[in-house]
């Protein structure tokens, strides 16, 4: 036992920082996941216990006790032995009594209620096939794709979905919770310890474009947060070519929104020009390196030119816009950016 | 003693068709089991394909999800279950000294529902669409707002066809268990094998009709618009969620009991050894099976069912790994102080011991709701159930397979392949999987049909698929060494591993029609070991040699199940006129079957010596 801790000590070493900052659930960013992923450390100190114990003793019996050529001999019959069968009964059970505590008070710890906490961020999440619908009740504003949020401050969030069961996770600030249809609402709450991007991602299955159905958890500064929302509410000028303008209004903005303009049923456009992802998947770089990478422009295009290729099943169809449109709204979109 | 009427006997195909002999029926879901298992590996082996680098395009987003569905949904329901009832139908009945099992006909009728419901299911491939809402099939993704095709709909018809035959098979075990134990087999004196198969008959005649019940409620969903899931309607979607799990919960130790057996018979055997604590073996078995119904809710951590239930669903399956425990360390000390021989068949059991404990410990981390948080939906869950469905029970099949070929088929398979088979399919397995665990800790969501480049994914996943690949060779090794087997002589010994302690090995390989000449008399647990050590030739008989009574050859179930067959048919496509032809035919057979009485017939002494059986 003695001679086994300093080898728990070194693998949790070797667990922690392991993977990605903003995506890893064994790289934790707030103090949620860091809950997590200590009852984690736990209960995987204690089950690699129990198998370097099996595997000790299958290695030494099997060598141990092989049959060798021409042996024969017909070994001792053994029923059984109550003192070995006991321990072998009891020592499990402290084992997960040493597990079962801390689960227990973690369990209660996180179904914490922070929806009347003023010093909280109320946020309402409900997912659709295949994006994410935030709303800031608090604020009067609502985003789609990328949750903006303070660091340091608890969010607390309330999940249901308008269609299919989704689950909500950011593996690297808290575990999932699923997105009930129904008035069936959940809740829970994060917080990040830093600014930065977050992954997040859909962990429920839910039709051919699950697999694109990532969102990203923007964590800036309080005062950042606050310009944000200010931000989100300004009004936002039209295309200044009156053609492309009433393009944009008359085919996108019958579902989409920008700024205090169109409508709510799909996700909101404001401020596309600087968001991390298009579409939840096309990841905007300057410096594209894989396939589904590309400039801001290039990757609004791909994605308006054929929605069905990027995100199969989606709701949004080839919108009958010819292809100087689509190069002039694109444009247009990824020049909306929001000063925060 | 004459005849109530003289017999027809079939042979070739009609023989096949008609059989009710438990040995045959054994085989036949040996090969329909075989040939779905097949079918799912190769559907895995399309997944890894597709998974093997990042934003690949190998297959399109439906087909992935309607793969990822056909491969759980016939790998649980249409290769374990079956492949293990063909072990429970081969040897139970040998193990308990008795001359078939207790209703002969009901158990050819559980073989061909089941059949033609795996049939029905797969069908789907070439009518416009498999079902595609993953083998839980939520509600609402699989109601008809969210699956317009048919897929689903051979889901919930075909697993019902096919659950009629678990079920009634289970029953069948435990009627056979509890009353055709030969003098002397008393309860305490079973074979861990047949104990197995009785606490998972037990868990089939519990959890399946809950699966059954909800896929009704489905079925009246999406053929007859219902709404018991319908939640515009006032249905509720987390229903779905907790009748699936009280059955699949469950369904977990259906599959792992028998392989536990398996496992305790072949460790046993091969090291010479009583099973060390077979009274709290028995004991363990039990109380998991108990257990086993107690914990469905962990699969629903993330549902929103509240602190409290997290937290008693938490503890009662960490409760679990106790008796769990139990057995492993039972078999590791029955190996100890043996003299362990490792033929094929006891590398898949020693194989099995550390693989299955890797598993079990994931399961306890699970079991940590608010870590499971992190966990659920991920490829933690899914190295998990693999390690306990393919490293527990697919290594127990195979060693099971191994360990009673030559009491079925009367021939030995190739120990040679057979290791060859061990160490690709084990190696294989391990590549695959072991790696998941991390994928999933870093943030590889489950059931994904590709993800981004660029995300520490792709060197994982890479090593998974060149695993799945080891797999696959391990398996068509296993099918040469089958297809080598057979064309050699059938002159296995009756005892061919020469340390067999169970009844089926005091019988000839492969076992006669009736099993045993005399009904044996049983003297002690380990029966045949206990007359070895006593010096006996065999054992003692419990009556004279007389004539034997046999259950009659039928048509009836395999004509009875095709008509259940043509009513799924006739439901999904609406017309009622054929679904009620096909009905016709079911009740048709099950009328006939009750007017006229059949008493089977008699093997005569005469008979019986010609064959020159020793018993």
């Amino acid at each position: 036992m003695k001679r086994l801790l300093p080898l728990l000590a070194m693998m949790s070493l070797l667990l922690s920082a392991c993977g990605r900052e903003d995506l890893s659930t064994l790289n934790p960013q707030g103090p949620v996941a860091e809950q997590q992923f200590g009852l984690m450390k736990l209960s995987i100190s204690i089950m690699v216990l129990v198998v370097v114990v099996v595997f000790a003793i299958a290695i030494y019996v099997l060598i141990r006790f092989r049959r060798r050529p021409g042996d024969n001999k017909i070994p001792e019959q053994v029923e059984g032995n109550h003192k070995l069968e006991i321990i072998w009964t009891v020592i499990p059970l402290v084992l997960l009594v040493i597990l079962g505590v801390p689960t227990i008070q973690t369990v209660f710890g996180l179904a914490k209620d922070y929806s009347n906490d003023e010093n909280a961020i109320q946020i309402k999440v409900t997912s659709h096939q295949y994006w994410w619908e935030f709303e800031y009740p608090d604020f009067g504003v609502k985003t789609a794709q990328e949750m903006i949020i303070p660091s340091n401050t608890i969010i607390s969030i309330e999940a249901k979905t308008a269609d299919v069961i989704h689950s909500f996770w950011i593996p690297a600030l808290a575990g999932k919770i699923d997105t009930n249809p129904g008035g069936n609402v959940n809740r829970m709450y994060f917080e990040a310890n830093k600014p930065g991007v977050y992954y997040g991602k859909c962990a429920e299955l839910c039709g051919p474009s699950h697999a694109y159905m990532d969102f990203k958890v923007k964590a800036v500064d309080e005062a950042s947060f606050k310009r944000w929302v200010t931000a989100m509410k300004s009004p936002v000028d039209m295309p200044a070519d009156p053609a492309i303008a009433e393009k944009f209004i008359n085919e996108c903005l019958t579902c989409h929104a920008i700024g205090d303009k169109g409508g709510q049923l799909y996700p909101n456009l404001t401020g596309m020009g600087d968001r991390v992802a298009v579409a939840g998947f096309l990841m905007n770089t300057d410096d594209a390196k894989y396939a589904n990478e590309g400039t801001v422009y290039e990757n609004l295009k791909r994605w308006i030119t054929d929605p069905q290729e990027v995100k199969p099943g989606n709701h949004m169809p080839k919108v009958k816009l010819t292809e100087q449109e689509i190069d002039a709204i694109s444009k247009y979109l990824s020049e909306q950016k929001l000063d925060y | 003693m004459a005849h109530g009427h003289t017999v027809k006997r079939y042979s070739g195909l009609m023989d096949w068709l008609t059989t009710v002999d438990h040995k045959k029926i054994g085989i036949l879901y040996l090969i329909a089991g075989g040939l779905f298992f097949l079918i799912g590996g190769l559907e895995a082996i399309l997944i890894r394909l597709q998974l093997w680098k990042p934003l690949n395009d190998f297959v399109s987003p439906d087909t992935y999800n309607e793969l990822l569905t056909m491969h759980g949904t016939t790998m649980i329901f249409l290769a374990a279950m079956p492949l293990l009832f063909a072990l429970m139908n081969a040897i139970v009945p040998l193990q308990i000294g008795a001359r078939d099992v207790a209703f002969p006909f009901v158990n050819a009728l559980g073989f061909w529902t089941f059949f033609f419901g795996g049939l029905l299911l797969n069908i789907s491939w070439f009518t416009g669409g498999a079902p595609d809402a993953g083998w839980t099939s939520y509600v609402p993704l699989a109601t008809n707002t969210y699956s317009q095709n048919h897929g689903v709909d051979y889901y919930v018809l075909g697993l019902q066809i096919a659950g009629i035959g678990t079920l009634v098979g289970g029953i069948n075990f435990l009627v056979t268990i509890i009353n055709m134990r030969a003098p002397g087999m008393s309860f305490m004196r079973m074979p861990m094998f047949t104990w197995t198969a009785f606490i998972t008959s037990a868990l089939i005649l519990f959890a399946f009709p809950a699966l059954t019940v909800g896929l009704v409620a489905l079925m009246f969903d999406r053929l007859f618009s219902a709404n018991f899931f319908e939640v515009s309607n006032g249905g509720n979607a987390v229903l779905w969620e907790h009748i699936f799990w009280i059955f699949g919960h469950p369904e977990v130790y259906i599959l792992i009991l028998p392989a536990f057996g398996i496992i305790s018979e072949v460790i046993s055997t091969f090291s010479r050894k009583r099973l060390f604590g077979y009274s709290s073996m028995v004991f363990a078995t039990v109380l998991i099976g108990f257990l086993g119904f107690m914990v469905w809710a962990h699969h629903m951590f993330t549902v929103g069912l509240g602190p409290i239930a997290n937290a008693l669903f938490s503890i009662a399956t960490m409760l679990i790994a106790v008796p769990t425990g139990i057995k492993i360390f039972n078999w590791l000390f029955t190996m100890w102080g043996g003299s362990i021989k490792f033929t094929a068949a006891n590398l898949f059991a020693v194989g099995f011991v550390p693989t299955f404990v890797m598993g079990g410990v994931t399961g306890v981390m699970l079991a940590a709701a608010p870590a499971d948080f992190q966990y659920h939906d991920s490829y933690f869950v899914v190295a998990h159930f693999h390690y306990v469905i393919v490293g527990g029970l697919v290594l127990g099949i195979f060693s099971g397979l191994h360990y009673w070929w030559p009491k079925m088929f009367g021939r030995m398979l190739s120990e040679g392949l057979g290791k060859l088979t061990f160490w690709t399919f084990f190696i294989g397995f391990h590549l695959t999987f072991f790696v998941q665990h991390f994928l999933g800790l870093l943030g590889m969501p489950r059931r994904i049909y590709t993800y981004q480049d660029g995300l520490d994914f792709n060197l994982m996943n890479l090593i998974s698929t060149v695993g799945a690949l080891l797999m696959g060779i391990g398996t068509i090794i296993f099918l040469i060494n089958i297809v080598v087997t057979a064309v050699k002589p059938k002159n296995a010994a009756a005892d061919p591993w020469e340390d067999g302690r169970t009844l089926e090995w005091a019988i000839p390989s492969p076992a006669p029609e009736y099993n045993f000449l005399q009904t044996p008399l049983v003297r002690g647990y380990d029966a045949l070991w206990k007359e070895k050590m006593d010096g006996n030739k065999g054992m003692t008989p419990a009556e004279p040699i007389g004539p034997i009574h046999m259950p009659s050859p039928s048509i009836l179930p395999f004509v009875m199940s095709l008509g259940l067959f043509i009513t799924g048919f006739g439901l999904m496509y609406s017309h009622y006129i054929i679904a009620g032809a096909g009905l016709l035919i079911t009740f048709g057979c099950m009328f006939l079957r009750s007017i006229f009485d059949d008493h089977g017939f008699h093997i005569e002494p005469e008979e019986l010596k010609d064959k020159g059986v020793k018993a």
